[in-house]
């Protein structure tokens, strides 16, 4: 065996564990950079939302429910909000598991999210449809477990 | 100068050869994920007030084994789940007073559950007691008889536990809303106040069985004893140590196969229902799975929004909560745990699949569902890897 083969089959064998590598990532780990912030603006700007569990730290498996928080963009709370709650796993072409519902309105923009379980580890996104006097908007915020 | 490239070149061989037994910290947080050592305490069942009573669990127990306590006097729980059996009953359909249509399921950790039957058509372990003692192919019998032989044989034990029992002078035979034409019509005949007291005694036979049910759990096995030692930062020995083949598996398992998906925590089971493009059985009425479960529990009498519940409703949030409709439900069944699987063929809902490694396949072929859509992806596996697998399921054995 040269010394030039040998390179080869060591350039080989880092090429194939690179690859498997990549692929592994690919499947099992959410994309790189993703935007996991849980305050942000509604797709068309016109809330200013933010999510917070409402017991840390966030657990996969149980049932639990999340604080919805909805401000206009000078920060005065949004109430009379109609709120619908969706979902899913981008990489597993799913949806939520349960059907989250805001059950009550806490004050100073704040909503009860019910309902909420993440049977499954990996990127999650959670959606907020809101309807209130000001208008129409959805916000996407993504979670990783 | 050749030489020295030949050792460096035979060092890097080495090395990879050695890297297996270095997990990621990624990997060691999942495998410490599935060991029964994380699994939490079994949380109170407020919707059962008799859920952690000894008593009831000790008749329960009673219950759970009383031929009796069916149409004909020959068949108990105990029928389909054989106690030194897992529970189970290795057919692919259990056999009552007849055939039925389902794989019984094995019992360990079964209080756990969020919702019971392979299409969760019940939410709670006690009204889940109460579908097969009805069932015509199961038990067979109906509640009102079930109240007589009850106070006929069990009158004192009862009381006990749950008080007085109604008085059951104009309570006929055999009375049923779900029986004969004979014992529905006989169950209509019952004043509605009756009929309540009567769903009552049927309810608490339920919560005294489910009581001794919440008592029967998963044992630690190898895995877990690996699994414990890769957590503690420990290398595995003696008792804790598997072979290069089952730790092989194991990679598989929570990497590359993707079971972990589904199969994860330390039961092995993410309790949701999916569709895995699984067959139905020629001559069996279809059976959508999940589709129809969720209608059947939303409209279950016994459910947890129902009379029947003890506590509050706070304890209703899988139900309330549950997804009711959709794509999704279609021919989904709950994922079962893998504890102790590779030592309960038949597999599947029904009993399709009639051994482990063809269980493999059909997860590496990924079948299309004849209905849905199923969630499996076809994998690349090697004969080897197929072995590896299932010698990793073999560490959940014992
Ligand atoms: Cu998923």
């Amino acid at each position: 065996m040269n010394r030039r083969t040998i390179l080869v089959v060591l350039a080989a064998i880092a090429i194939v564990a690179a690859a498997a590598f990549i692929a592994f990532r690919m499947m099992m780990t959410p994309p790189e950079g993703l935007d996991l912030a849980r305050s942000k603006a509604s797709a068309k700007g016109l809330y200013a939302v933010a999510i917070a569990p409402e017991k840390e730290p966030l657990e996969q498996g149980p049932l639990h429910s999340w604080i919805l928080t909805v401000k206009t963009p000078d920060g005065a709370p949004v109430e009379g909000a109609t709120i619908a709650v969706g979902g899913g796993m981008p990489q597993h072409g799913h949806g939520l598991p349960t059907q989250p519902q805001a059950t009550a309105y806490l004050g100073e923009g704040r909503y009860r999210i019910e309902g909420v379980r993440f049977n499954m580890s990996g990127w999650w996104e959670f959606t907020f449809d809101i309807r209130a006097a000001v208008g129409n908007d959805n916000v996407v915020f993504n979670l990783t477990l | 100068m050749r030489r020295r490239l030949l050792a460096v070149f035979l060092a890097l061989v080495g090395l990879a050869a050695c890297q297996p037994e270095e997990f990621t910290e990624a990997e060691k947080a999942t495998i410490a994920s599935l060991s029964l050592s994380a699994l939490p305490p079994l949380a109170a069942d407020t919707t059962n007030r008799v859920a952690d009573d000894a008593a009831a669990a000790a008749f329960g127990a009673t219950l759970f084994f009383e031929q009796r306590l069916s149409r004909d006097g020959t068949v108990a729980c105990a029928t389909c789940h054989l106690i030194d059996r897992q529970f189970q009953d290795d057919r692919p359909r259990s056999v009552g007073l007849a055939t039925t249509d389902r794989r019984a399921m094995p019992l360990a950790g079964v209080a756990r559950a969020p919702f019971l039957f392979w299409d969760g058509r019940k939410d709670s372990l006690w009204a889940q007691a109460l579908g097969p003692l009805e069932d015509a192919r199961e038990h067979g019998g109906t509640r009102a008889a079930y109240a007589h032989f009850v106070a006929n044989a069990f009158g004192d034990r009862y009381e006990r536990i749950f008080g007085p029992l109604p008085d059951l002078a104009a309570v006929p035979a055999a009375a049923s809303p779900l029986g004969s034409d004979a014992e529905k019509a006989a169950w209509q005949a019952m004043p509605d106040a009756k009929k309540r007291e009567i769903d009552t005694v049927f309810a608490n036979l339920g919560k005294a069985i489910a009581a001794f049910e919440r008592t029967i759990v998963h044992q630690p096995t190898r895995f877990d004893r690996f699994a414990d030692a890769v957590a503690a930062g420990k290398t595995p020995q003696g008792e804790a140590a598997l072979s290069e083949q089952e730790v092989y598996g194991l990679r598989l398992f929570i990497g590359r196969a993707n079971c972990v998906t589904c199969h994860n925590g330390p039961r092995f089971t993410d309790d949701h229902f999916h569709n895995t493009g699984v067959p139905p059985v020629d001559g069996l009425p279809d059976d959508t799975g999940r589709a129809a479960g969720a209608k059947k529990v939303l409209d279950d009498p016994f459910n947890c929004l129902g009379i029947h519940r003890d506590g509050s409703d706070e304890a209703c949030g899988e139900l309330r909560f549950m997804v009711k409709e959709g794509e999704e439900l279609e021919r989904a069944f709950k994922t079962p745990s893998l504890r102790g699987a590779a030592a309960r063929p038949p597999y599947m809902h029904s009993g399709q699949i009639a051994t482990i490694e063809d269980v493999v396949d059909h997860y590496i072929r990924a079948p299309a569902s004849v209905s849905g859509h199923s969630e499996l992806k076809p994998l690349k596996m090697s004969e080897k890897e197929r072995a590896a697998l299932i010698a990793f399921l073999g560490t959940l054995v014992e």
